[in-house]
């Protein structure tokens, strides 16, 4: 086994940028592990991904449904180990649905599909999604999604606020683009930053968060001998 | 027994379908207001006793059917 931090990415039927996101977290010096959604146990890992796409249909509601499958019970169990658990996209309605994350995202209020670059300010630099942020900066990053407009609990403390839009595309509630749950170790997003981690394909600042993620790993991993 | 789930937004929650249905129900003519699109589920209980068919279906609607968040829910029950 190399002393690179081991980062899962969950492919669940209908994931599509898990592929991204393995490869991303790779170029990111993480070892980028693969996790099947009917695996019951997670293998060892520093952190897990759960990757965009269109997990089960988003049959009933986005992420409803990949709540119940047996790899994402193991990733509540991760998260509540303290382990680290970013969802992009998809996999942030999946954070929500499962109740790791506060709130629930809902069809953007144009209606429309929306895939474009979108900029975003940081509002909290010291979570280990963001560790490589400043906190005010802006970063360009990609959003494609259908039902991003996010809409927080009624309590929802606004230091769970961790990206917000500054040209919100979906009509999210207090332009909110990420949020993270009260510990800090499980944060959610509607960007997509593993397509953005190549200034050749119109931005590299989704790797700001991605390496921030990779270092968090390494800081959890059990000490290289 | 038959049940019938009937999902809806919460009062206050935009509901953009709704607007766009309003909308088009409004370029066909019809005076409207208040459109909102909620969504319905039908299914089959095995249980017969129907207190214990409701109390199972409303189980199903707050762990799954339902979003308590930003959704309502009404059961139907019949024979």
């Amino acid at each position: 086994m190399s002393d690179k931090p081991r980062v899962g990415v969950v492919t669940y039927p209908g994931s599509q940028d898990d592929r991204d996101a393995l490869w991303a977290l790779a170029a990111l010096d993480a070892e980028a592990v693969p996790v099947w959604h009917a695996d019951d146990e997670l293998p060892e890992l520093d952190a897990v991904v759960l990757p965009g796409g269109f997990s089960y249909g988003d049959y009933l509601r986005c992420g409803a449904i990949a709540r119940f499958s047996p790899v994402t019970r193991a990733v509540i169990a991760f998260a509540d180990a303290g382990g680290l658990v970013l969802g992009i996209c998809n996999g942030f309605q999946v954070l929500c649905e499962a109740g790791l994350l506060p709130g629930v995202l809902l069809r953007n209020a144009s209606l429309r599909f929306v895939c474009r670059d979108v900029r975003l300010r940081v509002e909290r630099d010291d979570l280990p999604f963001t560790s490589r942020c400043t906190t005010g900066q802006a970063l360009v990053i990609p959003v494609k999604h259908g039902d991003g407009r996010y809409v927080p609990p009624p309590d929802l403390d606004p230091a769970q606020v961790v990206l917000r839009y500054l040209d919100n595309p979906n009509g999210s509630v207090d332009d909110i683009a990420g949020v993270c749950n009260e510990r800090g170790n499980v944060m959610g997003l509607m960007p997509h930053p593993e397509h953005a981690v190549d200034a050749l394909l119109g931005s590299d600042h989704g790797a700001l968060i991605l390496a921030s993620l990779v270092e968090g790993a390494r800081e959890r991993a059990p000490a290289a001998a | 027994m038959k049940a019938t789930v009937l999902v809806r937004p919460k009062p206050g929650i935009l509901d953009p379908q709704g607007e766009a249905v309003e909308s088009a129900l409004e370029h066909l003519g019809f005076a409207v207001s208040d459109a909102r699109v909620g969504k319905v589920v039908d299914l089959e209980v095995t249980a017969t006793d129907p207190a214990e068919a409701r109390a199972q279906v409303e189980k199903m609607c707050e762990q799954l059917l339902a979003n308590p968040l930003i959704e309502s829910y009404e059961i139907e029950l019949a024979e």
